[in-house]
């Protein structure tokens, strides 16, 4: 379980969380969702310990974030960044083989391996083991960036905007991945999403920011409804239940 | 393995460029003549071998400083030599040579390595200011910024009458190599085989910082662990040899395209291939209008203008 507790954090005297305390369930996809500037990549950014904690506390599991090395995390929790214009000039094999890092510093050995295999078969990489990925499609290089995440076989993975740039299959495909993922390899996946539909059909568990605050936190079924959409996201869409998922309607 | 392969392709042809090297010159040398004739030993002991060496040295050098430069800044169109880091070398140098003039070489090399240093930071700091939608500003920009400092060197010797004396390390030349005036550049080989144990650091360094956290390492450390291996290796090679542009730039950039990003396995070749390059430049230097000779800075100029002209202007592939 990843706790949050008491988090706040300024820039330059603005609020950009405050006070939050929220508890993101074990073994399940959370999705944090929200307007834009509502804080959700900087509560990413703070549960990765990419910036420094001002306020408040966060616990990943046993380990406490400013209080245990760089390396400990490491093997505890990985991060899916953005997907940016650089692209690494890396074969998809190479790519993957840097998730093992934190393990091997360096000199890989058969488990490092091993696990770079297991990890290219579960997102069925293989046949493209060999390309570059400056040669992929974008849905592809997004499933290698994940793969190298899979590698570092953390219990806890942060993923950031991935739908990000993916048309409607590749978005879909990486949603039941992460799924699976979840509930077939007891992983804890916290996930930033745009679409609100996303996360009421592929999320166990929304977490809904707004303005630095949480809005709602839930399954979609409790918390994805009119009121939500109105107070969070200024909207006034429609809601209808489709097999027990509230779809919004755009 | 490919790579393994054009390890041996690149050195077996590094060594045919060397023997060349050895035997081009203002003095005839042929091979037979170093069976009986001492005189001949003499040159290649005192002046061919040690400016072959210096060549090798400072090309491969160079080469990997710009690899790693260009993974620090994620930016391929920079080099330690047209991006400030040179010049600031230079201008400790200048320092020296004004305020300290009996210091010991090794008083020189520190202090310039710290200017070097501080240059490449005040490189680093305005970078990270630039919008990165748009890569082609950080070239330009570090242009700029290593003219200025390299301007600055040159008006405070004008002031103080060392106008010559300054030319040596801003004008890359290898015709001043002779046994007992190179040595240095070993340190600098040195260094460049330790960044090779870092390699993987540097590598995943280039990818952003937010994957460098993720796995574990210090983003601060690394880069700043990067820009002094960087200056040591730019402050050596401009006490012994002056500025030698664009090897940094155009080498790393070749192997990228082929051989892809992976340091560990690409930076043997990008010393390698620095070092032909340099070597076969000074080559050319010295018979295109023997028996003078044109500096290799200058040969490099003109090769790493057009080259870096191509990389520009090809398709914006990689960005």
């Amino acid at each position: 379980m990843i706790s949050i507790r008491n988090l706040s954090y300024h820039i330059d005297g603005v609020a950009i969380l405050d006070d939050i305390t929220i508890d993101l369930p074990k073994g399940k996809v959370t999705a944090l969702v929200g307007p834009n500037g509502a804080g959700k990549s900087t509560l990413l950014s703070l549960i990765a310990r990419l910036e420094p904690l001002q306020c408040g506390t966060i616990d990943i599991g046993a380990l406490t974030i400013g209080q245990c090395s760089n390396r400990q995390l490491a093997k505890q929790i990985s991060i899916l960044p953005q997907m940016t214009e650089h692209v690494p000039r890396l074969s998809v094999r190479e790519l993957v083989s840097f998730g093992r890092f934190p393990y091997h510093q360096g000199r890989p050995g058969p488990e490092d391996e091993a696990k770079v295999d297991e990890a290219l078969q579960v997102f069925d990489l293989d046949d493209l083991a060999q390309r570059s990925v400056v040669d992929l499609s974008g849905g592809q290089r997004q499933r290698a960036q994940i793969a190298m995440t899979f590698a570092q076989d953390t219990e806890y993975m942060l993923l950031d905007e991935p739908l990000n740039n993916l048309d409607i299959a590749a978005s879909r495909a990486l949603m039941a991945r992460i799924r699976e993922l979840a509930h077939s390899y007891n992983k804890t996946i916290v996930v930033v999403l745009h679409d609100i539909n996303y996360a009421s059909r592929y999320a166990d568990w929304i977490i809904a920011l707004s303005a630095g605050k949480t809005a709602a936190a839930g399954s979609p079924a409790e918390i994805v409804t009119p009121k939500l959409l109105g107070d969070v996201f200024k909207s006034d869409a429609e809601i209808r239940m489709i097999d027990g998922h509230p779809v919004v309607l755009v | 393995m490919r790579v393994t392969a054009w390890y041996w392709a690149g050195l077996i042809g590094l060594a045919l460029i060397s023997i060349c090297s050895l035997f081009v010159g203002v003095i005839d040398l042929s091979a037979s003549d170093l069976l009986h004739d001492k005189e001949a030993l003499r040159v290649l002991g005192i002046s061919r071998f040690p400016r072959t060496m210096a060549a090798i040295i400072a090309g491969a050098a160079m080469a990997v400083s710009g690899s790693v430069m260009q993974m620090l800044v994620r930016n391929r169109f920079v080099e330690p030599m047209t991006a400030g880091t040179g010049q600031g070398a230079a201008l400790g140098i200048l320092i020296v040579t004004l305020f300290f003039p009996a210091a010991s070489i090794f008083v020189k090399m520190a202090i310039a390595t710290v200017t070097a240093l501080v240059a490449s930071l005040g490189f680093l700091v305005i970078v990270r200011r630039l919008p990165p939608t748009q890569p082609l500003l950080v070239p330009l920009v570090g242009l700029i910024y290593g003219g200025i400092i390299g301007a600055a060197v040159v008006f405070v010797a004008y002031q103080a009458d060392l106008l010559q004396y300054i030319s040596v390390w801003l004008n890359g030349a290898f015709s001043g190599v002779l046994r007992g005036r190179y040595e240095l550049l070993w340190l600098a080989a040195g260094g460049a085989v330790l960044t090779y144990f870092a390699a993987d650091q540097f590598a995943i360094v280039g990818m952003g910082q937010t994957i460098t956290t993720s796995l574990g390492l210090d983003y601060k450390q690394i880069v700043l662990v990067g820009l002094i291996a960087i200056s040591a290796i730019s402050a050596l090679t401009v006490t012994t040899v002056g500025i030698i542009p664009f090897v940094g730039l155009i080498v790393p950039n070749i192997v990228s395209r082929l051989f892809g990003d992976n340091l560990r396995r690409t930076l043997p070749l990008v010393a390698i291939t620095g070092a032909g390059l340099t070597l076969v430049s000074d080559i050319i230097g010295r018979i295109v209008r023997y028996p003078f000779e044109v500096p290799v800075g200058t040969v490099l100029g003109v090769i790493g203008a057009v080259v870096f002209l191509w990389l520009l202007f090809r398709k914006p592939q990689y960005a």
